[in-house]
């Protein structure tokens, strides 16, 4: 068993009591309060829940690494619909059409490939200029939306291809295609974070840089790296869920940064670095989607859910605060 | 000697850089367009500015304390959306001061939060933003809000109004921008603010309650934001619930290029105004140029990126990072 | 060891940085086997010497060999995978992380995949620490360990490589006696290995104790070496210094007058129990005992940063509670904090504006600060306290320690307190102001201020003080007069005799 396992996994379970708090309270009231006569636990509803987690639940998996790592990526929205655009732009251009079918694997591969490049520079440019990654990541939100609206101004960007709609909506095993990636890139992330060297050293680095630094690890492209990881995990979210619905709006993934930030520290990642880890991201995705899901069951209608969420990242604080004061040992400064 | 040159031009580029592009922004246009600075178009983007500028102002003085206002843009709908509703009915006159009074509830529970609980100003005003945006939803229940009597209130005259040959918006953003520059920098509190976010600490250890002085800079980014939503409200008198979104980011990008640090304890008022007007001035200068909205998004980042990157690499004295 | 070739030679490095030369011309070498100090004042260039050393710096002029060949330290990792391995002062610990992943921060063995070898890992890990004898093991978590067992972590990793030598920097800072003990066997074990050792301290006992040559710099310069054995404290401290420093004992001369400050058996929770003491005006009380004694902590309480849990506070013979900083400052009390840069000053801000920071609500014209007072108080303590600034707008991060505490105490006369508390006056300053500091701290408690100096120096508290006060552990254990103090007596007072045994 490696070292924390257990204080991470109480940290971790708190998350999934939270989970098992919500399942209760929507299946309860909901008995009293829903107009379906549908139950909420309904396994159906379950997998729908799972699927409809993809498009951010992908991206945070990302962020955790980033922010692990000490630093933070509020770009992710805007290089989600740039992946986005050129996935369904791409599947029109001349020079591709003899393709067939085979397009589809070109545009996939043409849109992750935009997403880690957008994603490596904003690691190039934290690592070279040393300008905080809050600030270059918050430049290039505007920066990368400004790229959105080159392709085609305030117009949507559109593109149904048949057989890319069948796989996207297909099913493995009884789950949807973005639940099967959803997965996948959990998994992944998982095992980079908590397996290979790499993953240990954004621990160490976002734990204490200098200690880092002086041990001898090139803090600069490591950090690169994690930014390109998080690009293309965006990029990834984009061809998931487009690939599906076929229409990509100029606007779309506005503030999925904050969506996505919020569900990585609700599953227990600290903000400054250093600790977390991807299963309580799993954990904060989930639950932040049976909190929207759960309240349209009980008839609230949508703005109750950004109430709802908003104070329990703020209650999440307040009693880490709680649990973590140590009374008044501490000096009042 | 060489080295010395480099050296002043450098401290120089440091300390006024973000002016000296300001000017060289303003030429640039003018050539490029003659009717860039013509006193028609200057006040017009002013005009324009006045919201975003109003609100960057009050969030100059959190950012200044060392914390950071994510809510702003939420905010702002709501105070919006609070003033166009009760305007019909309690009437404007009751209408002001009861929108106030209630951004000023948010700005405090805020303050409350990160001042006094100390927790972390980035993730309590994600997580504002979010409940401001479903609290103003509910409010509004998801519908625009319009004022019924368009032409017959004196309430447009906040953001349509003229004084003294001058745009109403205009004069407000001037007179908060004058009151808060002397709060700033002239009085004891403003000193505190500076000393709080330069190292709190420090401050504690002079007898400063930072506490409370953490929360009246939210109060007063909350009076800021207050007083843009009333600009808002009475500019366009009917809104959806939607008016601030983005505009928190762009506010923050205000401040930045203004100068001031994220860490605290750096940047003024005027340096403010000079980012808000760098803005504006850039997406006004980039249409009058015939280039499309959007090339503003892309201009805004390369110019924040370098603005910041420019003033640590003075700092450091090394244009590139140390870090391997 | 005569015959022996060095296993790490140091010949002229220049380094400069804008402004400043901080390494100038220093050359020195350490003999395999051997522990070679090296030893300065704070600002001598040790601390730039040795991150020359760690290729965090590269040298502008001179040259480092090891064995016969000339080597350029491109980073840390070269010098690393040199053998030059270095125990920082400042951890350098990841806390989230096992020991084993500490200690092979920057090399954890892989297997395929990028994986961490976790099975090697520990096992090469628990092998190590069985030689250091540590009661932990390779999955611990580090921010689970007391500091003296993170910093045998850091000691643990110096073995994980093929060290040709080992830099200990400020090693006991922090450490126990106990906790000393075993460093000083494991120095003497790598000592044995022929591992070249170079140990940088101010803690002349340690030094003469274990070391066999010192290396003394001043201001960037080499001011040369002698053997251990040949030298005396006197000797090495004029060389650090350049001369020596004036450390007469000094008690008054003057009356004193009414009691300002009482406590009566003050307590905080495990900080300090039962303290009793008085400070009378026109009087120095100095504070003497090992970190962590409480003292610190006894000065906050009294500064209204810490609750007490039991006992009384008394001024001028009338109880009072003192709640917050701004209470303290209102009643006449006034702290210069141990921390300088940390707690005394806003490194940001100019001279003038940390100076009259606590008044600052006070000095009022209609809505706004009177900047006439300010400079006013600026001016006066400027030339009062012979401050060396360019100016007032100067910032104070850029002023020289011994200017910045100026900065500080004039901060607090400014408020003209009635108790004046100074933490470790003159800790990491140079000498020159040191002595214009206990100058000073005389020079006010003959003015009449009551003046409470917690010092870990005991040359300075028997330099500056009319009473002492010796704490062990959270208690007060004796009281000393300036007439029955000794060096003697107020060590085994404040290592934990009790003053039965002392007496």
């Amino acid at each position: 068993m490696k070292p924390g396992t257990v204080s991470t996994a109480l940290k971790s379970g708190a998350i999934w009591g939270f989970i098992i708090l919500e399942l209760i309270f929507f299946s309860v009231a909901g008995e009293f309060l829903s107009l379906s006569d549908k139950a909420f636990m309904d396994w159906d509803n379950m997998l729908l829940l799972l699927k409809q987690s993809a498009p951010i639940g992908i991206i945070a998996m990302g962020m955790t690494i980033v922010m692990v790592n000490g630093n933070i990526d509020l770009s992710v929205g805007a290089t989600f619909a740039i992946a986005a655009i050129v996935l369904l732009d791409s599947m029109t251009w001349p020079i591709f059409a003899g393709l067939g079918d085979w397009v589809i694997p070109v545009a996939w591969l043409l849109a992750l490939v935009v997403g880690t490049l957008l994603g490596a520079l904003n690691g190039l440019i934290v690592w070279k200029t040393g300008v905080d990654a809050f600030i270059v990541t918050l430049g290039a939100m505007l920066g990368y939306r400004g790229i959105v609206f080159m392709f085609n101004g305030e117009q949507p960007t559109s593109h149904l291809n048949w057989t890319l709609v069948d796989f996207a909506e297909a099913e493995f095993l009884g789950l949807a295609t973005a639940s099967w990636f959803l997965l996948a890139a959990t998994f992944v992330i998982w095992f980079v974070m908590a397996k290979t060297v790499h993953g240990r050293n954004a621990y160490a680095i976002g734990d204490n840089r200098e200690a880092a630094v002086n041990a001898g690890i090139r803090v600069g492209p490591h950090m690169m790296i994690n930014f390109a990881i998080i690009g293309f995990l965006a990029a990834l979210s984009a061809v998931v869920f487009y690939s599906e619905s076929g229409s990509v709006n100029p606007n779309d993934g506005q503030l999925y940064e904050l969506w996505v930030i919020t569900a990585v520290v609700l599953g227990g990642t600290k903000i400054t670095g250093g600790a977390g880890n991807v299963i309580g991201t799993f954990g904060g995705v989930i639950a932040i989607q049976l909190l929207r899901k759960g309240l349209g069951h009980i008839g609230a209608d949508t703005s109750t859910v950004n109430l709802v969420i908003g104070l329990i990242l703020v209650a999440v604080l307040v009693l880490d605060r709680q649990l973590n004061m140590k009374g008044k040992e501490e000096l009042k400064v | 000697m060489a080295d010395i040159t480099r050296q002043q031009i450098g401290s120089l580029l440091a300390k006024q850089g973000i002016l000296i592009a300001f000017v060289a922004f303003l030429i640039g246009f003018t050539i490029a367009n003659p009717k860039f600075l013509t006193p028609d178009n200057v006040l017009s983007v002013i005009r324009s500015s006045a919201i975003l500028g109003v609100m960057a102002l009050g969030v100059t003085f959190v950012v200044i304390s060392g914390n950071l206002d994510l809510s702003v843009g939420s905010m702002m709908s709501f105070s919006t959306i609070v003033v166009l509703d009760l305007h019909d009915k309690i009437g404007p006159a009751l209408a002001i001061p009861a929108m106030f009074a209630m951004t000023l509830a948010l700005g405090a529970l805020i303050g409350f939060l990160v001042g006094y609980l100390k927790l972390n100003s980035l993730i309590v005003t994600l997580g504002m933003l979010s409940a401001i945006h479903g609290l103003t939803l509910t409010y509004s229940g998801g519908k625009n809000m319009d004022i019924a009597d368009k032409e017959g209130t004196w309430f447009s005259v906040f953001g349509q109004g003229t004084a003294l040959g001058l745009p109403i918006p205009i004069l407000m953003f001037v007179a908060v921008a004058a009151l808060l520059g002397l709060i700033l920098s002239r009085t004891s509190f403003g000193r505190k603010v500076y000393a709080v976010g330069g190292n709190g600490t420090a401050a504690t250890f002079s007898g400063i309650p930072r506490a409370r002085t953490v929360f009246m800079c939210y109060l007063i980014s909350a009076t800021c934001v207050a007083t843009a939503g009333l600009i808002q409200a009475s500019r366009s008198l009917g809104s959806q619930n939607t008016v601030g979104q983005g505009l928190e980011l762009e506010v923050l990008a205000a401040v930045i290029l203004g100068g001031a640090s994220l860490l605290g304890g750096s940047g003024t008022i005027f340096k403010t105004v000079i980012g808000v007007l760098i803005l504006g001035f850039i997406q006004n200068g980039l249409l009058l140029i015939g280039l499309q909205f959007y090339v503003q998004f892309i201009v805004t980042w390369v110019i924040i990126i370098l603005a910041v990157w420019l003033d640590i690499a003075a700092k450091r004295g090394k244009l590139m990072s140390p870090i391997a | 060891m005569t015959d022996a070739k060095p296993v790490l030679r140091l010949e002229n490095i220049v380094k400069t940085f804008p402004g400043v030369r901080a390494l100038d011309g220093v050359s020195f070498s350490v003999m395999p086997g051997e522990v070679h100090a090296l030893m300065g004042e704070n600002g001598a260039g040790k601390s730039t010497l040795m991150k020359v050393l760690g290729g965090i710096h590269q040298p502008d002029g001179g040259t480092i060999f090891m064995g016969d060949d000339a080597v350029v330290m491109s980073g840390p990792l070269e010098a690393k995978a040199k053998g030059i391995v270095f125990i920082h002062q400042e951890l350098s610990l990841a806390e989230e992380l096992s020991v084993a992943e500490n200690i092979y921060l920057g090399e954890l063995p892989t297997k395929s995949l990028g994986r961490v070898d976790w099975t090697r890992l520990a096992d090469q890990t628990n092998a190590i620490l069985q030689k250091l004898n540590v009661g932990f093991d390779a999955n611990t978590r580090v921010g689970d360990l007391s500091i003296a067992n993170q910093q045998m972590v850091e000691i643990a990793r110096a073995l994980t490589v093929d060290a040709k030598a080992v830099i200990f920097d400020e090693p006991t800072a922090s450490l126990t006696d106990s906790e000393k003990v075993v460093l000083f066997d494991v120095i003497a074990d790598l000592q044995a290995t022929n591992v070249g050792i170079i140990y940088i301290s101010h803690r002349m006992e340690e030094i003469f104790k274990i070391t066999d040559r010192i290396t003394v710099l001043r201001d960037g310069q080499y001011q040369g070496t002698v053997e251990t054995a040949d030298s005396t404290e006197e000797s090495v401290t004029q060389m650090m210094i350049g001369r020596t420093l004036d450390l007469s004992r000094n008690a008054s001369h003057h009356a004193l007058g009414e009691v300002a400050l009482e406590v009566r058996g003050l307590s905080c929770s495990k900080h300090y129990q039962d303290v009793s003491f008085e400070v009378r005006r026109g009087e120095v009380v100095g504070f003497y005992g090992l970190v962590g004694a409480g003292r610190t902590e006894i000065a906050e309480t009294l500064f209204g940063l810490r609750d007490p849990s039991a006992g009384q506070i008394l001024l001028d013979g009338e109880e009072v509670r003192i709640n917050s900083p701004a209470d303290a400052i209102a009643r006449g009390i006034s702290l210069v904090p141990e921390d300088r840069k940390g707690q005394g000053l806003v490194l940001g801000m100019n001279c003038r504006d940390n100076m009259t920071l606590p008044q600052i609500d006070t000095l009022k014209a209609g809505p706004f600060v009177a900047q006439g007072a300010e400079m006013e108080i600026f001016d006066k303590y400027h030339k009062q306290l012979d401050i060396r600034t360019p100016g007032w707008k100067q910032q104070v991060g850029n002023l020289s320690g011994g200017n910045q505490q100026k900065i500080v105490i004039g901060k607090w006369l400014s408020m003209h307190p009635k108790v004046l508390i100074v933490d470790e006056p003159t800790r990491g300053i140079d000498v020159g102001s040191k002595s214009e500091i206990h100058k000073l701290l005389r020079a006010l408690a003959a003015q009449g201020y009551a003046v409470m100096v917690i010092s870990s120096e005991m040359p300075e508290v028997l330099h500056v003080s009319d009473r002492i006060v010796a704490m062990y552990s959270g208690r007060v254990m004796r009281t000393f007069t300036s007439e029955d103090v000794t060096e003697d007596n107020l060590i085994q007072a404040i290592s934990g005799m009790t003053s039965e045994q002392v007496a």
